[in-house]
């Protein structure tokens, strides 16, 4: 059949599809196929030399009744709830300096925006000596400040706080991103306060919060998904440890996989991710109506 | 008076805050570079020493020999020319066909690409390797190439929104000449569109060139590693030698940092545009 021969609609639509075919081979080879066989998987016992055997819920029940992965699931709310509010915060802090007018301002950008473009691997590296118990950075500056040194990520209580730390170091992506929210703030709602005598902190609170709110809940969903699956840290830099204290929920479920072999365990973690994940933003959507102010609505 | 007395005060506290963050944001860098150009003995020596006493250029040597990294640069470095490849072709022919094309169930299916941009990475993680292994891809670089060609949620998002801002009479004019769909996408489409095609190919760099976790999974033959696992591998063996270690990470970061001074106004234009979409 020629081309010449159909219709324009017919070959619009079929003009259509090969140009999306790329993304339909995709979308089947790369994610609906996978996530299927990987639910099929959560199903069964699987080592992959043999082949995978039906156990029904098992996996499920096992995980419930596994004092390891509770303890996962518990480090990595944790360290969520802690580093989600600590990033966004400097991020705003960075977004608002950013925002002010001085000289050298793309300068400071840039500085503040290098440490998100860097490998994690190598950031990893580098925190790692700076919290160095024997020979880091902290420990040979805090008995400037009269304080003790400290084992820092070696530190049951204090690995956690560390990597929130590192966390809210390398947040400069969410800061371009809040700066592009204050730049497009219109400068009249801040001299309408001001004409009110208003001082800076009430700009912040009436003007500033609710003009960049559908940014703020963009950025606290997006960290909430990226804080959930932190991974490099806890496996270059703790292994875990101390005491499985930073056992994030994806270092278990890559140990599970990867190093026990145990498909099934591995698949049914992978699936109450996603489901935790879905519940997460819903949530997060459920209840950025009563604080997210959307302009024209 | 009174109002630029005020004024001077909170330029002063401004300036104390920036240099503060920027202190804060530079430090590990001035720390890790400090290190990497010590003896082991200054590294470990108490007083602390701000600065080495000789600079010990040999560390990078060092660590430059102990792992073969300049087989890693160029893994990685192949790696990334056919990701961008990859992602610039796929993403630009999906996201003219969803901008520019009329078709039946266009925006149902478009609703989709987008949704897998929700999907978190670690899900994908233990299905996708047990499909490319149980095709027999593991330990090739297939697994880390051959999906670039297919589909990216976010690019495609991109670049169909980017596309969308050029006037359509470029198209009727060209249709009437009797072009193609394909001849509009490559003669009219792609060449406005440099900027935004700039910006899918300094993510994918960056993106592809940090990447661990997928060459760490994929990746057994210690000859075929990248810079990034490279990294790992020295970091988890070196243990305590912190100077060559330091080097290493020199040596991974400043290929990153040269990219970003060329590219930068495509990193802030990329990371704005996730922004505003939410």
């Amino acid at each position: 059949m020629k081309t010449g021969k159909m219709t324009p609609a017919v070959r619009r639509n079929l003009a259509g599809y090969l140009f999306i075919a790329p993304a339909l081979i995709g979308l089947f080879l790369f994610y609906a196929f996978p996530m299927l066989f990987s639910l099929f998987i959560s199903f069964t016992d699987w080592n992959l030399r043999n082949a995978p055997k039906v156990i029904g819920a098992s996996n499920y029940t096992a995980l419930a009744g596994d004092p390891v992965f509770l303890k996962s699931v518990r480090v990595t709310f944790y360290y969520t709830l802690l580093a989600v509010p600590a990033g966004n915060l400097y991020a705003l802090l960075m977004a608002m300096l950013l925002n002010m007018r001085f000289r050298g301002r793309s300068v400071v950008r840039t500085i503040f925006y290098i440490p998100s473009i860097v490998p994690a691997v190598a950031a990893a590296g580098i925190w790692m000596y700076i919290f160095n118990p024997y020979n880091g950075f902290l420990n040979q500056i805090v008995p400037v400040f009269g304080m003790d040194p400290q084992m820092w990520i070696y530190s049951p209580t204090q690995v956690i706080p560390c990597l929130v730390v590192m966390a809210a170091w390398s947040a400069g992506g969410t800061a371009i991103i809040y700066l592009a929210a204050l730049q497009g703030v219109p400068t009249i709602l801040y001299e309408s306060v001001a004409l009110d005598g208003g001082n800076a902190f009430r700009k912040f609170i009436h003007i500033t919060v609710p003009m960049i709110s559908p940014i703020i809940f963009y950025n606290v969903i997006m960290g909430v998904i990226n804080s959930m699956q932190i991974f490099t840290q806890g496996y270059i830099m703790t292994k875990g440890g101390p005491n499985n204290n930073s056992l994030f929920y994806v270092l278990l479920l890559y140990k599970r996989a990867f190093e026990q072999t145990t498909m099934g365990i591995a698949c049914a973690m992978a699936w109450i991710l996603f489901v935790i994940l879905g519940i997460l933003t819903a949530v997060n959507f459920a209840i950025s109506g009563k604080w997210v102010y959307y302009g024209g609505e | 008076m009174k109002h630029t007395a005020k004024s001077l005060v909170s330029r002063v506290l401004m300036w104390i805050c920036i240099i503060l963050l920027c202190i804060i944001s530079l430090f590990p860098f001035f720390w890790m570079v400090r290190s990497s150009l010590m003896t082991k003995t200054e590294i470990f020596g108490t007083p602390m020493r701000w600065l080495p006493e000789t600079i010990q250029w040999q560390n990078y040597r060092d660590a430059l020999t102990q792992v073969p990294f300049a087989r890693y640069f160029l893994n990685s470095l192949f790696l990334v020319v056919v990701n961008i490849i990859g992602k610039l072709l796929s993403s630009s022919l999906v996201a003219f066909g969803f901008s520019r094309i009329e078709f039946r169930g266009k925006n149902i299916w478009f609703a989709i690409v987008i949704a897998t941009m929700m999907i978190p990475w670690s899900v994908l993680l233990i299905p996708q390797f047990m499909l490319w292994n149980v095709v027999g891809f593991y330990n090739t670089y297939v697994p880390l190439t051959l999906p670039a060609f297919f589909l990216d949620g976010f690019y495609i998002f991109l670049l169909r929104q980017f596309f969308s801002t050029l006037p359509r009479d470029y198209d009727e004019a060209a249709i009437l000449d009797g072009a193609s769909y394909f001849t509009i996408y490559s003669r009219i489409i792609m060449p406005l569109c440099k900027p935004a095609l700039m910006t899918v190919c300094v993510f994918t760099f960056m993106n592809t060139w940090n990447d661990f976790i997928g060459p760490m999974i994929y990746l057994k033959d210690p000859k075929m590693s990248t810079v990034s696992l490279g990294l790992q591998m020295f970091i988890s063996q070196y243990t305590t030698e912190w100077h060559l270690m330091m080097a290493a990470a020199t040596v991974a970061i400043v290929p990153m940092i040269i990219m970003f001074f060329f590219a930068q106004r495509y990193f802030i234009e990329g990371m704005t545009f996730a922004g505003i979409k939410g």
